[in-house]
């Protein structure tokens, strides 16, 4: 039967270790979740009786309301925990607050930690779904999912695009989520920065490489900008916020210029004036309201994947029909 | 694993002519057409949903109302048979079935439990003032206490046996298939 699902695992912790079909999977059931949120009662029951906690180590807003949204749309039962208001605080390890929780017998943990590797380290000692809200600089899995499925439907297909993501990719997990993600998909991805913000041998992770913006502008379909992460910048990295947006930032004047019709992303929060002027965030290109949207989708869409059990039983279970 | 065998239980003729008269017992059950909307289940519940659409069409020259139904997430064994990722369609008619009169369409009626998620999927969506259910094969078996109120045909299968509606939408062709399987030595 084609119904079966090829994702999950146990956890979702990077797009690095999916193959497109997997990718893929989660697109398209994503795109069946996206009704869900335009019904009257905007709930189904598919993961009624199921526990998450959403571990949050860093500050978040988006991202943890729209798994919020996600987990209560499925009709799961949720529980908040960021680290000012933890026992994380009083000096608990990471593994003993999951231990903690497993205690109480929850089923799933959305976890969003400062430091890379962090949501598999918790993976590999829980037996709960780990989902990985963005751990460090490593991967920011669903976030990457979103801005896939925003650019297939604007453009509806990622095979053969261009992708350009300018800004910060030295401190950015989006981007390593986005290249891992796009790249499987069959698309071409650049980046753009000033060298300081682009991770040494970034060449090797399969990407072009533009120094300038105009170039990347011109070579790319799809722009994916970047905020400036000024709260993991120990300074240094750009001589100044101004001299940033005058070299690098995606301005309505270099968009005219190529006279094409790009695509613009931008994860949010915007810096605006920064990294991205406020007539392109507002203006046709941009869908960035639409990447909001779509994160909804595409977390009820994980949710449901990894909740549903291990294929094998349900090959088992198929057997017996 | 042993063999399956394959039996040709209604040709595309005999499945036309239960649906024609399917769609006439919905018009007499509904007393006409008023406020009658037809909600096919995913997936070959929608196709057949269509067809008695067009045959009560063809008969009272008013075609009513028609949506879909996908019950996968409602219901009550996901982490038994696993998530299916490919969710088909739930639409509701343009006008909503509030007080409106619902009859639901799928095409083989066993343990009830579809029909229960339908019943739960609809109650989030409005408020028929009645619903029916309509199956174009009743094979029994039921787990539940469900009951359809128009049937194409009974057909008493074991539940070593598959009931399968064919349609031409998905499969081809129109037809009704029992698959039974040799479990071989018991």
């Amino acid at each position: 039967m084609s119904e079966r699902a090829t994702f999950p695992g146990k956890d979702l912790i990077g797009l690095e270790s999916l193959d497109a079909a997997q990718i893929c999977t989660i697109l398209d059931t994503a795109e069946a979740f996206k009704e869900i949120s335009e019904r009257p009662i905007k709930k189904v029951p598919v993961l009624r009786g199921k526990t998450i906690v959403n571990l949050f180590f860093e500050a978040s807003t988006r991202t943890r309301i729209s798994f919020e949204f996600a987990e209560k749309r499925l009709s799961a039962d949720t529980v908040n925990i960021g680290s000012t208001s933890s026992s994380v605080t009083k000096g608990e390890t990471l593994v003993d607050t999951a231990r903690n929780l497993e205690a109480m017998r929850i089923d799933m943990v959305v976890i969003r930690h400062g430091s890379s590797g962090a949501a598999q380290f918790l993976a590999d000692r829980i037996p709960s779904n780990v989902v990985n809200a963005g751990d460090g600089r490593h991967e920011h899995p669903t976030q990457g999912l979103l801005d896939i499925l925003t650019i297939r439907d604007h453009r509806g297909r990622i095979e053969g695009l261009k992708v350009c993501i300018i800004g910060d990719v030295l401190h950015s997990r989006v981007a390593r989520s986005n290249i891992w993600g796009l790249t499987r998909l069959g698309a071409r991805v650049g980046v753009c920065a000033p060298r300081t913000l682009l991770p040494v041998a970034v060449e090797e992770l399969g990407v072009e490489v533009f120094d300038r913006i105009e170039d990347a502008m011109e070579w790319a379909d799809v722009l994916n900008v970047l905020r400036l992460q000024f709260e993991r910048m120990q300074g240094g990295f750009v001589p100044s916020v101004r001299e940033y947006n005058r070299l690098f930032g995606v301005t309505r004047e270099r968009i005219e210029r190529t006279g094409r019709d790009l695509l613009i992303l931008h994860p949010g929060p915007m810096n605006r004036g920064v990294e991205i002027d406020s007539d392109v965030a507002d203006g046709p290109h941009a869908v960035i309201l639409d990447q909001v949207t779509n994160g909804v989708a595409v977390r009820m869409a994980v949710l449901y994947l990894l909740a549903g059990g291990e294929p094998e039983r349900a090959e088992a279970a198929k057997r017996e029909n | 694993m042993g063999e399956a065998h394959r039996q040709l239980l209604m040709d595309e003729r005999a499945a036309e002519r239960a649906l024609a008269r399917m769609a006439r017992e919905i018009v007499e059950l509904n007393e006409g057409v008023n406020g009658l909307v037809i909600m096919g289940i995913q997936r070959r519940g929608v196709q057949l949903a269509q067809r008695i659409a067009d045959e009560i069409e063809r008969a009272e020259g008013v075609r009513p109302p028609a949506g879909s139904l996908d019950i996968t997430l409602y219901r009550d064994d996901l982490t038994a048979i696993g998530p299916r990722p490919v969710l088909g369609e739930t639409r509701m008619p343009s006008g909503g079935i509030d007080d409106q009169r619902v009859v639901i369409v799928d095409d083989v009626c066993y343990t009830g439990r579809t029909v229960r998620a339908a019943l739960d999927e609809l109650a989030d969506f409005g408020r028929p003032s009645r619903i029916w259910l309509c199956v174009l094969v009743d094979r029994g078996g039921r787990e539940l206490p469900i009951q359809p109120d128009v049937v194409g045909r009974h057909i008493a299968a074991g539940p070593g046996q598959r009931i399968d509606v064919l349609v031409p939408e998905l499969d081809g062709r129109l037809a009704v298939e029992l698959t039974t399987r040799d479990s071989g030595p018991s």
